[in-house]
């Protein structure tokens, strides 16, 4: 069934796979000092898991970019409907954990359809835009909105992963500028914008779970609440900054480990690595993620066609989207909204999801010579 | 498409500037502000903990231990781990009522990883009880603290002393800078006086903690040391011997070793009892103890101070001789007082002792005699022999603020009374009365300079101190020698106004003192307008080893009340040191008798 061509080899982008692995094994090596024993008998498993989820992921990936990813044109809408249906499940299933509902229990796994729904969703918004001709019309944007992007939007406010739901509308925003829009509906869409935003704040604020309002609250002033999320963010500030510029160096930061930074190996996570590694190491690490982006701009610019286009530029914006939100709330910039951060967070599905991402863009840059199919 | 690929060219451009934001905010947060988040990740991080170091040990001369540290329970709760539906439980247990255990819990900031303090000194019963029933009180915590115990109570109360938080001026006064908060120093007495070496030194433990405050290992430790202990002068066979013959009564008692200055015993009656101090005495109680109206927090041995009487014919006594105004056989008749001008001095035997001469008019205590040696004398030699036996000037002694007493001269009344010397005044002065005023501390620095040959010693209350002489007074061997024979005369000799302090044990050199309350001379029946009693003694008379003064608030005549006293207070001392040496008291006693 794999058939690896030569020039499958010869145009791998090994830049991007090797950015994306040194950035899994950083993330593997901060996991483990965030949730390092402090005393004997204590125990922890996270990196371990992180590192099996990394050899799974890192196996998909090359299995991605094996096959011509048109393929997943083809069979898009199908895709979509599935994951649909998942997110469905998930909301009459699904697990309570962290007071939302994300999480399927599949035998001992347990994993999260909206990691998938993401990947799922760029596919099919990117096929969608693909088959379009020039400018998008009045009618395709709005049957692109109602019948691709609110749905899943609905389903995930609902669960309510405020993180994933975000990102859908941003990639749907974005893709569509980037496909090209009217001037008239650019600016009809700007004015209807400003006109409901309001209305839609409230409907917005009402809708949002206490904690998810305390989370802006306090961004907008963290002195507000010193022992809830305002503890957060100037915890995670003091996390950073106590790192200076050379770092406490590996294994030497306390702030994680002795608790006092809460979401230390997920949603935190750059703020262990910054602790111990100081502006030095950041400054590599967001250089890295920066090489990932930009190269993966490149792919969209470069690609065979306009699926393959659509496609890598969803991801890519997904990536910093996520990368800028992450790193934004955790240096205080952001408010604290519930976003790992890509392939460094602890998390399997999410890892698994962006490998797969990954190997898609491979995939796209492999391909751009391919005339034909 | 190439409009599509101009457009992802000015996303590059947004990355780029997502880059630079992000690397300026770390610059910011890290490199400008990284001092500052360092410090606030390390507060985060290390608690410091301190360890009181244990008090020095305060013992008598002989080695007996005065004071010891005892462990005293505390009941402290952990606010995270409290559970606040057992706290009707734990008011039984406590033995407190659940609004107060709710107060303080109330009133202590959430998230704080100190403990708590609910209740101090629990006894070993209620100790026992939560030990025993740990698990059903989380965060309920035994905490063991050092308290001082003065084993004799109120027995030396006032040159023991005793400990109490930093007041207020303390605070911030920079030498007690080192101090912790909340710690007990010396407030009163040898515990203060001492409290620097006493105290020792506070060692630390500095450990890391997790976000809960719980400690996850040691960073660093440095043990306490312990405070230096001390070994006083003081004799407290003396001291429980002088206190418990004073009884109900007001007053105080000062021994001195004449050779040293040591302080062998002190006196001030009433007293307090200092373990009501040892855990922090309420406000209302101090209150209640300063304002009491026996006054118990006077220290009588320094702040109090009344005419001396009697026992400042020694004075007379020796001022006259060295002055050569009287000889030993110079003779003064009484007929029980003499007149002079409008007034009437008179003696304290109305019916007269006869012809006097010096021995014998100190040992029946002829005032007679006295206003005769006084006149010849003049106010101003009596007030140059007085201040060289250091009365009217502080003894040095810094236990608290000093009453200098005073000594009057024609000089002194034209500055306060703005009037001319009265040759009765001189009389007065001659047998104590009048302006003249002193403190027992002074009458015990005088009586040992008496008894060791004229050296004025700084009283001092440790056995090592090397002796500080303040003053060393120019007067006859000879001199000394009467007055002391006459001074064991006192004690000793038929119609001796001391006999009461006459000793089996030594021979006991000694003067009574009678201050008047009011003009009136004479035993009023009412004890507040009742003479003060005055003794001082010393003994053995061939080689001092002790001297005293006694002061009996309304005691009436000294030789009744304050003699007897000081019999006591100098036994206890001979008996330990015959004790010591057998020798040496059988030579004395030989020569008494």
């Amino acid at each position: 069934m794999l058939r690896i061509d030569r020039r499958l080899i010869k145009n791998f982008d090994w830049i991007t796979f090797s950015v994306v692995l040194i950035i899994a094994l950083i993330g593997i090596m901060t996991i483990y000092s965030a949730t390092r024993p402090l005393a004997e008998g204590e125990n922890s498993q996270f990196y371990l898991k992180q590192s099996l989820w990394l050899l799974i992921g890192i196996i998909a990936l090359f299995m991605v970019v094996s096959f011509d990813y048109i393929w997943l044109s083809r069979v898009s809408f199908l895709l979509y409907t599935g994951g649909i249906i998942l997110l469905i499940i998930v909301f009459i299933l699904g697990k309570v954990g962290m007071g939302a509902q994300r999480w399927l229990n599949i035998g001992p796994l347990s994993f999260q359809p909206s990691e998938f729904f993401k990947l799922i969703y760029v596919i099919m918004l990117s096929h969608q835009l693909g088959i379009m001709n020039g400018h998008i019309k009045t009618i395709s944007l709005f049957r692109l909105f109602f019948l691709v992007v609110l749905l899943p939007f609905v389903l995930l406010i609902k669960q309510p992963d405020l993180g994933t739901a975000l990102i859908i509308l941003v990639i749907f925003f974005s893709l569509i500028l980037a496909k090209g829009l009217h001037r008239k509906i650019t600016v009809l869409l700007v004015i209807i914008g400003l006109i409901s935003l309001p209305f839609l704040g409230g409907i917005f604020w009402d809708g949002l779970k206490d904690y998810q309002k305390s989370r802006l609250i306090a961004f907008v002033e963290p002195g507000a609440d010193p022992t809830g999320i305002g503890y957060h963010i100037s915890q995670s500030k003091i996390t950073v900054g106590s790192g200076k510029f050379f770092g406490k160096g590996y294994l030497n930061g306390t702030q994680g480990p002795f608790r006092f930074l809460p979401e230390k190996h997920t949603d935190f996570i750059f703020a262990v690595f910054a602790e111990e590694w100081g502006f030095f190491g950041s400054f590599v690490l967001v250089s890295f993620y920066i090489v990932l982006i930009l190269k993966g701009l490149q792919t969209a610019r470069n690609a065979r066609d306009d699926f393959g286009k659509f496609l890598a530029l969803g991801i890519t914006f997904m990536f910093l989207t996520y990368f800028f939100v992450n790193v934004g709330m955790t240096l205080g910039i952001m408010p604290v909204v519930g976003i790992p951060l890509p392939f460094m967070s602890y998390g399997g599905t999410a890892l698994l999801s962006n490998l797969l991402s990954v190997g898609l863009l491979i995939n796209i840059r492999t391909r751009r010579f391919e005339l034909f199919h | 498409m190439s409009k599509e690929s101009e457009r992802i060219f000015v996303i590059g451009y947004v990355v780029i500037t997502i880059f630079l934001i992000l690397n300026m905010r770390l610059w910011q947060l890290q490199v400008l502000q990284g001092n500052k988040y360092r410090e606030l990740s390390e507060n985060n991080r290390l608690r410091i903990i301190s360890i009181p170091a244990p008090r020095g040990i305060l013992f008598d001369r002989n080695g007996i231990p005065l004071v010891k540290n005892s462990p005293y329970y505390c009941a402290s709760i952990l606010y995270g781990e409290f559970d606040k539906g057992k706290v009707d439980l734990l008011s039984k247990v406590l033995h407190m009522p659940v609004e107060e255990i709710l107060e303080k819990i109330s009133t202590e900031k959430p998230g704080s990883f100190i403990p708590i303090r609910l209740k101090e000194g629990l006894s070993f019963d209620e100790v026992a009880y939560i030990e025993a029933r740990k698990s059903d009180f989380p965060g309920l915590v035994i905490e063991a603290e050092a308290c001082r115990e003065y084993l004799y109570g109120t027995i030396g109360s006032h040159i023991i002393g005793f400990l109490g938080k930093l007041n207020p001026a303390q605070s911030k006064d920079p030498s007690f800078r080192d101090v912790p908060p909340d710690a007990f120093i010396g407030q009163w007495g040898a515990e203060m006086l001492f409290d620097k070496s006493l105290r020792g030194i506070p060692g630390e433990r500095v450990i890391e903690v997790d976000s809960l405050g719980r400690e996850i290992r040691l960073w660093k430790e440095n043990p306490p040391v312990k405070g230096a202990d001390l070994r006083l002068s003081l004799d407290v066979n003396v001291q429980k011997e002088a206190e418990e013959a004073f009884g109900e009564r007001a007053g105080a008692l000062v021994a001195i070793q004449p050779d040293t200055g040591q302080i062998l015993g002190f006196v001030s009656r009433p007293s307090f009892d200092p373990n009501r101090f040892a855990k922090g005495i309420s406000y209302a109680d101090w209150i209640a103890l300063i304002q009491d109206k026996n006054k118990p927090m006077l220290n009588r041995a320094l702040q109090s101070q009344y005419p001396p009487g009697s026992t400042f014919k020694i004075i007379t006594a020796i001022a006259g001789l060295e002055a050569g105004v009287i000889t030993p056989e110079t003779k003064v008749e009484c007929r029980g007082g003499i007149s002079y001008g409008n007034w009437h001095f008179g003696c304290w035997r109305k019916e007269g002792h006869g012809i006097m001469f010096l021995h014998k008019a100190l040992v029946e205590s002829c005032d007679v005699y006295f206003y005769e040696v006084g006149k010849r004398l003049g106010i101003d030699r009596i007030y140059d022999y007085a201040s060289s036996f250091g009365l009217g000037k502080e003894t040095g002694f810094k236990l608290v603020r000093e009453q200098r007493g005073v000594i009057p001269n024609t000089k002194w009344k034209e500055e306060k009374k703005k009037q001319k010397w009265y040759l009765g005044e001189t009389f007065n002065t001659a047998i104590g009365q009048g302006y003249v005023s002193v403190t027992p501390i002074q009458m015990a620095v005088m009586i040992s300079a008496v008894a060791n040959g004229g050296n004025l010693y700084t009283p001092q209350l440790v056995t090592d101190a090397t002796p500080i002489l303040s003053g060393k007074i120019n007067v006859k061997y000879e001199t000394l020698d009467l007055v002391k024979r006459g001074l064991f005369g006192v004690v000793n000799e038929p119609g001796g106004t001391g006999w009461a302090a006459k000793s089996e044990l030594a021979s006991i050199c000694g003067k009574t003192g009678t201050a008047q309350v009011v003009a009136m001379r004479g035993s009023s029946q009412q004890d507040k307008f009742r003479d003060h009693a005055w003794f001082v003694a010393f003994a053995p008379a061939e080689k001092p080893e002790i001297a005293l003064s006694v002061f009996v608030e309304h005691g009436g005549h000294g030789g009744t009340t304050a003699a007897p006293i000081a019999k006591k207070a100098i036994e206890a001392y001979l008996k330990n040191t015959k004790h010591i040496n057998q020798e040496h008291d059988v030579t004395n006693r030989s020569q008494a008798d």
